[in-house]
This record gives structure tokens, C-alpha cells and sequence, in this order.
């Protein structure tokens, strides 16, 4: 497995050269032709979003509106219907915050702490456990999916709030112990011998020296988990009960419930709402984003 | 904690896997004597591939996990290879190819599902044009509607692998470069003879990345066209949702088992060279 | 397991000593009732429900059945379960009672005399396992209803059809004027199609020998053979591009006139009545596709699964006497367009077709049970998907989707 923390993509070497060479200019026309197929539907949602509904039926869905409107997004946010409950996203939004919170912090203390462990403090079956994690980390999920409701269940927790951070903390801890034990393992081995020698025990070694120095593999494990579990939907449905629903659940919910016309404006307004979050996380994190997935991906 | 963790995705895989021998229903059993009571060998397996249903799932993850992978790696590679030509903007195209990994497979669904509509969305548009026989209906033609998850899903995940191909190019050597460039090498020869094989870890790690999350496709399906038209474009993992909580949970487990053998499968060539690398070392 | 008993019986006495003083609760309940009439008729439910002082949660479940049941069977042995949900009277929760997770009505049922006010007796036969009454059936829903716009018809010239062969040999005229003949939606809703296309070809008797009775060779012969060769005619009748992702949506275009007719349960009824027609003159109802007027009696039930809240416990009690009484049983029922379970309360507001509903269930002979009364649900989706591959795909012939379907009864768990 490549080594994710240390991968870097940014450019490197001389200069770029002059635009117009005839070769450069194909390069830049196939750039730009592709990234079309990659803007496009972020466009066509936007569009979508403010157009009202005869604009819809009688319009293109590729040109905007000439009087858009923001009545679309005020109904994905607090008015759209699932059943009796007309209160739009907004509910979803704030469990997937109480979602994310907690198993972020949760996943990420626990996975640093295993992985400063299994890089600076080796014990038997270490390697075992090292390649166990690593399959762990490519488990279907259908096949944990009825044992984590058993599990669940004799915690107590199953269809709250909890259950889902539980479920994350444990699907998210393979990939981020990994990381972490990676990244600990990069660091010159010289720091950990030398605050040995002063004595300082696991702990303090563990406060004082490691994590001053891993500011950016936290950054990163930070945001591979924001954005994954923002984005989860299976684990969701499952364990967190229809009043605890997250984001992607509550706009799958919006989406299908069907009360008349089909509102496809307040749909895509919906779906913005929903990617907004790791959108954000994406455009402000530049690189970050990229190590974070890079690394990340594995876990899906 | 960890060992918690551990416990449980040995504990659970067990579990599931020796509950698909069974004749188990609704409720789960836990004793080897409630195992040993309900135990019926292969019988759910034999179901399963008696099933059609099951059978267009898995013929689907093969053709969306195929044409995933390699378009995902063919698309991806030749991007980061223009990528790599010292353009300028290059942040601007990474961000362009890589913000749709940002947004979840449920987003992804809907927005295709919209573009693809064929009463409003690329057909209707098309028409409205002026060529009347323009025809895009991949959501609601049967034959193509798992294509239609196929480009949603490249939409999404190949930003991912044009990022990871192009830290593989660019932690190539220069000094390779120079020498292909010395011997009069054509530079594309040198991408394609030279440089790929040199980044067979990356390209390892990426199929492993990449193959192991398709064989989890799930919401993107949901999102787009919720395994229709009429079973088409159904997956495994929609099998096993449908069948583990109404009634016939031992048939949900064995299609879940199924599952981790493919996962398994396509573990092994990372084995290899994970492996590979620690016999030379 | 000696243990989790023990918590449960010392629960159980707590929760006796307290009952009497125990105050108002909040009740969550689940169903997947989110189309326009569906939501306004658990509206009324709602409505009653908070009156008692109590507060009712809505957990609707967007999608259909197929897409809540999952939801909803794994929360209720996931140990935390909601107050109250809807499910299908039959066998969806047959384990779960067996298992001991639902609450018992039966004390509730005798003191109100539901065997009495409650009929067809079908229902609550359904409901009832060992003696024991387990679900509050709500409502008696039919599937076999063919649901056509008159106007449409009116303005291309044609008759308005009365059954199901008519709409066949109208659909060449309607298609020249650019008229979908019959809107159809993904999944469940094509089951409901050939279902009743059996039903008005095969008549009911057929599916009950083959549903209940297991007749396989009834199910391998030439009568249910006639059954599929009817389901291809109306495969061909339907352009896949026009089938739709919900029942709701293949009825809209019904009633708003892009498609000529539509084949679904009663329920549809309740969209019509949220658009404002009205039946026998706007739009036209046709049970058993107006070739058999037979309905079956499927319909919604609600459990109640244990919790060890007494006040939750008794907030549960007063919603399933809630949801039998006489007001609720009209103001619901006449929004859902399903027909009421009690047989004395005033239908004077009822529609054209209710009223055709109940003529037919007061005639026995018309009746037979719906089919999750009869076969299990895995089995039940199993045949979804045979017919759904069956519609879709005109590689299968009907022969290969009748040994399909055979070889799927054949599997099938005894009851």
C-alpha cells in the first residue's frame, strides 16, 4: 500500500510553458472538454434550484431561469413532507452534526492512540494485529450489517443517535489506525528514544512529542472522517431510526415522497443542501482534502 | 477499543457467515445447538443462484465493476498524464475533477437521476433542439440502465484516481525522464512502456481502492433508479437489504458471504505485491 | 435468556404497580403513508391521537412497503423499537410475536368487543395468534381496481372503457393521440398488475388454491398458462419509458390526463379525492378490472411493540382503542379511499367507489384473503421479482415465467 501521508501532488520542476504551442493547445481543449462532463451537473442542480416550477416543465433544463427564485431552497430547508412531518432538511442537518461530532473525536482519539501504539510500542502479535486491521478495513459492510444490530441492541443504543456514531467509530477505525501508525512510524524514531531516555512515560510521550508533530495527519484524519460520515447513507437507515434520521437519508425520504407534483426544484435545492457541507470542507482544505482521501478512500 | 473493534469484525464475520448455513428467518441464534437445529448445509446457496434476481445482481457488479474499474483507470490515468504536462491552472482542473468525491453516492444518484429524466432532462433538451429521434433513455431502458450507474459513478470516483495517479507520476524519478529522453524515446512510449510499470504499487493500491468500493455500490444505485426498471439494475448489496430484514435473514447473510469472497478475490493481487515487497526486503 | 426474562417480568411488575398514575406520553409511529391522500388520512389519526392528551411522532418511512418493512422489522428486534407501526395483517410479524416483542391487545380487544364491531372477521383473525389479539386492523384496502379518466376518453372520441379488455382494445386509438393507455411504476405496483390481471382472467378461486392451498400443479397448468399469456398482452401494453418510479406518480398521470387508466389498489382512490374529482364523473373505478368483482381483503394493521414505559404502554392502549372509534374509523377511511373495519358507522359521505366497495364485501362469496394472509413475504417478493423480470424483459416467455413462478410456490415455507 502506497504511503498516503506522503503523497503529494503538487506541481513540481520548471515553469510551465508558453499556452499557445499547437500540442498545448490540445492539452488545454481536452482539459476543459472533460471538465465539463464535471461541472455540468453541479450547474444543472444550481439551475434547477432556483427555477420555479413552470420554468421546469416548459424550460431547458441546461439554461437558467431569467427570474430565479429562492422559495426552492426556503422548502428543502424547513417546509418539505415526508408524512405528517413537513419540516424539511433542517432536522436532518442537525442529526448529521450530532452524528459527525462525536464519531469524529471519538474515532480519531481512539485510532491515534492505537496507532502511536503499534508504531512506537511493539508487542506480540502485533503484525497479526496490524494485518487484521488492514482486512478489516475492506469488509463488506452488508457483512458486519445484522451483527452490529445485535451488538447494538445489547449496548442499548440501537436506533438512537448513538448506534450510528458507535457503527462509524468502529468502520472508521481500521483505515484511521493504519494512518496514524503510518505516520508515526515516518517520524525519526531518534524523538521517541530520546524522551524515553528523559524518562517520559506512554502518555506523556504521546502528548508532548507525538502530537505536537502530527498536526497535519490530524488534519487529514479529521476530514476523511467529516466528509465519509457526512456522507453515509446505509448506516443511517439502519441504525439511527426514522427521528434520527441524517441529511442523506431525510433527502432520499424528500425525494421519494410524492405528495401531488413532483417539486424537482425543491428536490435539487435538497441535494445542494445535502452536499454543502463536504463541498465546503473540500473547496477550504485544498490539499488536505486530496491526502484526506487519498488515504481514505479505502475505506469508501 | 481497538481490540473491541477487532473482536467485533471477527466475531461478526463469523457469524454471518455460519448463520448462511442455516434456515434462520427473522430472529438471529446465537448457540452451537441452535446452529446445529438449524443447520441446512448448502441450501441457502443453492437458492441463491436458483434466484434471477440474484443472478442479475451479480451479473450487474461484474459489469458496473468491470467498466468502473477500467474506464476509472483509463480516464484517470490520461488525465493525470495531461495533468502532469506542467499546465497552467492546474489547481483549478484537480479541483474541477476531484469536488464530485466530496459529495456523497446519494447526491450523485439524484443529480444523474435529474440530468438523465427523460421527460425534462439530456433527451428531452436534445429534442427540443431540433433532432427528434435523439434517444437517452438509459434510466428507463433495461439494457442500459446499469450504464447509466456506470457513468454516475465515474462522475463521482474519477477525480480519486487521475489524484492517486498522478502522485504516482509525479514521485517518478526525473532522472527517468532524462534517460528515455537520451535513448530518443517517444515521451508517450515512456508513459506507457517506462513509467507505468514503475508505478505498479500505486496502481495496486488504486485497483484495490477502486474494485473493493464497487463491490460495495449501494446508495448510488438508491439514489438513481433504485435497482429498476424492473430488476435491471439491481446489486448484491440491495439483495441483501431486501432479504435480511423481512424474513429471510439466512438468504441476506449468504448473499452477504458471497460478497466477501469477491472482496477477497480482489484483495489478492494487493497480497502479491504487499507480500512480494516483504520477501525482498 | 433466563436472565432477559427475569428483567422482563420484574419490568412487567413495575410497570403494573404503576399504570394507574402513569401521565400522557410521546408515541412514535411508523408507516410509509406519504403520498397526498395517504398523508391526509394519517393526519386524522394524528389529529385524534393528540386529543386523548398524548402526542403523536410521525415516522413515516418515504418509498412503499418494500422499503419500510426492513426498516421496520429490524428496529423492533434491534431492541429499541418505536411506539406503534403499521404493517400488512399476516405474516410480516408473525415472529416477532412468537419472539415476544409485541405488546398484547387482547384484553383491550375483549373489553371493546372487537370480534364483534370488527369485520370482515378475516382481519382480526389475521391479528390473532394463539388465541391472543397482537394488531389493531385500521382499514380493509382491495388491490384489484383499474382507475380510468373519463375526460380523457371523452375527448378522444372514445367510450369510456367498463373492464379490462376494452382498455386493451382502446389502447391503439389513445396511443395516435399521444395518450399513455395505462401508466404503470417500478416494483411492487407491477405485482399488483399481473396480480389482478390473474385475478379477473384466472379467477380468485385459482390464486387462493395456489397461494393457500400450494396447488402446484393448478399453478403448472393451462389456466394459469392463459394467465401469463394475458400478463404479455399487457406488457406490451406499457412503453417503458413511461413507467414511473411510484404508484402515486403512475396515478397522477391519470388524473391529469396524460394517461388514460391505471391498475392499483383502493388506495388510489384517496389521490383522486386530494385532486378534487369525482367518481362516476370525472374518473371511473373498476373492481376486479370490471371483468370479476371480486376484491380481496388486504388492509393496514397497527402493532404496538413492548416497551417498558408504562405510560408509553398505556399511551399505546388508548391509540388502538383510538384508532377503531367510530369517528376516527369514517374521517380516516374517507381520506385514505380504503373502507372502514367496522361495520356500523355512517358512509353517507362515502365516494361512488367505496360505496361499490362495500356492496362486494357484504357478499361473502366475492371476498377471498389478501395474499400476505396466505404465503409469507419472502416468498411474496420473490414472485415481485418474477414478475417484475417477467414485465420487463420480453426475453421471458410466459411459459418460462409460469416455471419460474411454479418452482417459486414449490419453495415456498408451509404456514
Amino acid at each position: 500500500m502506497a504511503k498516503p501521508d506522503t503523497l503529494t501532488i503538487e506541481p513540481s520542476g520548471p515553469l510551465p510553458r508558453p499556452m499557445f504551442a499547437p500540442g498545448r493547445v490540445m492539452i488545454y481543449a481536452v482539459l476543459i472538454l472533460t471538465s465539463l462532463y464535471y461541472l455540468i451537473p453541479l450547474y444543472v442542480m444550481i439551475i434547477t434550484s432556483v427555477k420555479d416550477l413552470d420554468a421546469i416543465r416548459y424550460g431547458n433544463i441546461f439554461i437558467p431561469t431569467a427570474n430565479p427564485t429562492f422559495a426552492p431552497w426556503v422548502k428543502a430547508w424547513s417546509e418539505a413532507c415526508t408524512g405528517l412531518k413537513c419540516s424539511g432538511l433542517a432536522p436532518g442537518f442537525y442529526n448529521s452534526v450530532s452524528i459527525t461530532v462525536p464519531s469524529v473525536i471519538v474515532s480519531i482519539a481512539v485510532a491515534s492512540v492505537s496507532g502511536y501504539s503499534l508504531a512506537n510500542w511493539p508487542f506480540k502479535f502485533g503484525e497479526f494485529f496490524f494485518t487484521v486491521l488492514l482486512v478489516g478495513s475492506f469488509v463488506p459492510y452488508q457483512v458486519m450489517l445484522y451483527p452490529l444490530v445485535i451488538i447494538t441492541r445489547e449496548m442499548g443504543i440501537y436506533s438512537t443517535l448513538w448506534a450510528v456514531v458507535f457503527v462509524h467509530t468502529v468502520f472508521g477505525l481500521p483505515i484511521l489506525t493504519l494512518l496514524f501508525r503510518n505516520y508515526f512510524s515516518s517520524l525519526p524514531p531518534e524523538l521517541f528514544k530520546a524522551a524515553r531516555v528523559d524518562g517520559a512515560g506512554y502518555w506523556r510521550i504521546f502528548f508532548q512529542v507525538m502530537m505536537p508533530m502530527s498536526v497535519p495527519i490530524f488534519t487529514v484524519a479529521v476530514i476523511l472522517q467529516v466528509t465519509g460520515i457526512w456522507n453515509d447513507f446505509l448506516f443511517g437507515v439502519i441504525y439511527a431510526g426514522p427521528t434520527n434520521y441524517p441529511m442523506t437519508v431525510q433527502l432520499n425520504n424528500i425525494v421519494n415522497s410524492l405528495q401531488g407534483v413532483k417539486e424537482y426544484n425543491v428536490d435539487m435545492a435538497a441535494t445542494i443542501l445535502t452536499g454543502i457541507v463536504p463541498l465546503a470542507i473540500y473547496f477550504f482544505s485544498g490539499k488536505y482534502f486530496v491526502r484526506g482521501i487519498a488515504a481514505g478512500a479505502v475505506k469508501g | 477499543m481497538v481490540f473491541i473493534v477487532l473482536f467485533v469484525f471477527i466475531g461478526g464475520t463469523f457469524w454471518t457467515v455460519a448463520s448462511s448455513f442455516t434456515n434462520i428467518k427473522t430472529l438471529p441464534i446465537f448457540t452451537p445447538a441452535e446452529f446445529y437445529d438449524a443447520f441446512v448445509g448448502m441450501a441457502q446457496y443453492q437458492r441463491l443462484w436458483r434466484s434471477s434476481r440474484w443472478i442479475i445482481s451479480i451479473t450487474n457488479l461484474g459489469i458496473y465493476g468491470s467498466l468502473y474499474t477500467i474506464f476509472a483507470f483509463v480516464i484517470g490515468f490520461w488525465l493525470a498524464v495531461l495533468m502532469d504536462q506542467k499546465i497552467r491552472l492546474e489547481g483549478v482542473f484537480r479541483t474541477i475533477y476531484l469536488y464530485p468525491f466530496a459529495l456523497s453516492f446519494i447526491v450523485t444518484g439524484h443529480v444523474w437521476a435529474w440530468i438523465m429524466n427523460p421527460a425534462f432532462g439530456l433527451e428531452a433538451t436534445v429534442r427540443g433542439l431540433g433532432w427528434e429521434t435523439f434517444s437517452f433513455d438509459w434510466l428507463t431502458n433495461r439494457e442500459m440502465s446499469i450504464y447509466a450507474v456506470v457513468i454516475a459513478g465515474l462522475w463521482q470516483g474519477t477525480g480519486l484516481v487521475m489524484a492517486l495517479m498522478l502522485a504516482g507520476l509525479r514521485g517518478i524519478d526525473d532522472e527517468i525522464w532524462r534517460a528515455a529522453r537520451i535513448d530518443g524515446i517517444p515521451k508517450w512510449r515512456t508513459y506507457i512502456q517506462i513509467v507505468l510499470p514503475m508505478m505498479r504499487p500505486v496502481l495496486v493500491t488504486t485497483f484495490v481502492i477502486v474494485a473493493s468500493g464497487a463491490v460495495r455500490v449501494y446508495d448510488l444505485v438508491i439514489g438513481l433508479t433504485q435497482g429498476g426498471p424492473g430488476l435491471s439494475s439491481q446489486v448484491p448489496t440491495i439483495y441483501v437489504y431486501e432479504t435480511m430484514f423481512v424474513g429471510a435473514l439466512a438468504q441476506g447473510t449468504a448473499a452477504s458471504t458471497i460478497m466477501l469472497l469477491a472482496t477477497a478475490v480482489i484483495l489478492i493481487p494487493w497480497v502479491v505485491v504487499e507480500f512480494g515487497k516483504k520477501q525482498q526486503a | 435468556m433466563r436472565y432477559k426474562s427475569m428483567v422482563a417480568a420484574l419490568a412487567a411488575t413495575v410497570s403494573m404497580a404503576f399504570i394507574g398514575s402513569v401521565k400522557a406520553a410521546d408515541v412514535e409511529v411508523t408507516h410509509w403513508w406519504t403520498s397526498g391522500g395517504e398523508a391526509a388520512a394519517v393526519g386524522e389519526f394524528a389529529k385524534a391521537f393528540d386529543a386523548t392528551g398524548n402526542k403523536w411522532v410521525d415516522g413515516a418511512i418515504a418509498g412503499s412497503g418494500d422499503v419500510a418493512r426492513p426498516i421496520i422489522i429490524s428496529r423492533i428486534l434491534g431492541g429499541n423499537p418505536m411506539g406503534a407501526t403499521q404493517l400488512n395483517p399476516g405474516k410480516d410479524a408473525d415472529d416477532l410475536v412468537k419472539a415476544g416483542l409485541m405488546l398484547d391487545l387482547t384484553e383491550l380487544a375483549a373489553t371493546e368487543k372487537w370480534d364483534e364491531i370488527l369485520r370482515p372477521k378475516s382481519q382480526l383473525a389475521s391479528c390473532t395468534i394463539d388465541g391472543k389479539v397482537w394488531c389493531v386492523p385500521v382499514n380493509l384496502h382491495s388491490g384489484q381496481w383499474m382507475w380510468t379518466n373519463r375526460k380523457v376518453f371523452k375527448d378522444a372520441g372514445l367510450e369510456p372503457p367498463k373492464n379490462w379488455h376494452e382498455l386493451v382494445a382502446a389502447a391503439p386509438a389513445l396511443q395516435a393521440k399521444g395518450i399513455i393507455p395505462l401508466s404503470a411504476a417500478e416494483g411492487w405496483p407491477v405485482r399488483i398488475l399481473l396480480d389482478d390481471i390473474a385475478v379477473a382472467v384466472g379467477g380468485a378461486d385459482l390464486k387462493v388454491k395456489i397461494y393457500k392451498g400450494r396447488d402446484l400443479e393448478a399453478a403448472a397448468g393451462a389456466e394459469m398458462l392463459k394467465v401469463f399469456q394475458a400478463m404479455d398482452a399487457a406488457r406490451k401494453l406499457v412503453d417503458p419509458k413511461t413507467m414511473v418510479p411510484q404508484w402515486n406518480e403512475a396515478v397522477g398521470l391519470v388524473i391529469s390526463g396524460k394517461a388514460a387508466a391505471n391498475v392499483m389498489g383502493d388506495w388510489a382512490g384517496g389521490e383522486f379525492q386530494v385532486a378534487g374529482m369525482k367518481a362516476g364523473e370525472d374518473y371511473d373505478c373498476l373492481p376486479g378490472l370490471g371483468l370479476d368483482d371480486v376484491l380481496d381483503t388486504g388492509g393496514d394493521v397497527f402493532y404496538f411493540p413492548k416497551n417498558a414505559d408504562p405510560a408509553v404502554t398505556k399511551a399505546q392502549m388508548e391509540m388502538a382503542s383510538m384508532m377503531v372509534s367510530k369517528e376516527v374509523q369514517v374521517a380516516f377511511n374517507l381520506k385514505k379511499g380504503s373502507l372502514p373495519m367496522r361495520a356500523d358507522v355512517d358512509l353517507a359521505a362515502a365516494n361512488d367507489c367505496m360505496k361499490k366497495g362495500l356492496a362486494i364485501l357484504a357478499d361473502p362469496s366475492k371476498v377471498f384473503p389478501g395474499e400476505i394472509q396466505m404465503i409469507d413475504r419472502d416468498t411474496l417478493n420473490q414472485i415481485r421479482d418474477n414478475y417484475n423480470e417477467f414485465f420487463a424483459n420480453p426475453a421471458v416467455t410466459p411459459e418460462a415465467a409460469q416455471a419460474k413462478f411454479v418452482e417459486i410456490i414449490k419453495n415456498a415455507p408451509p404456514l
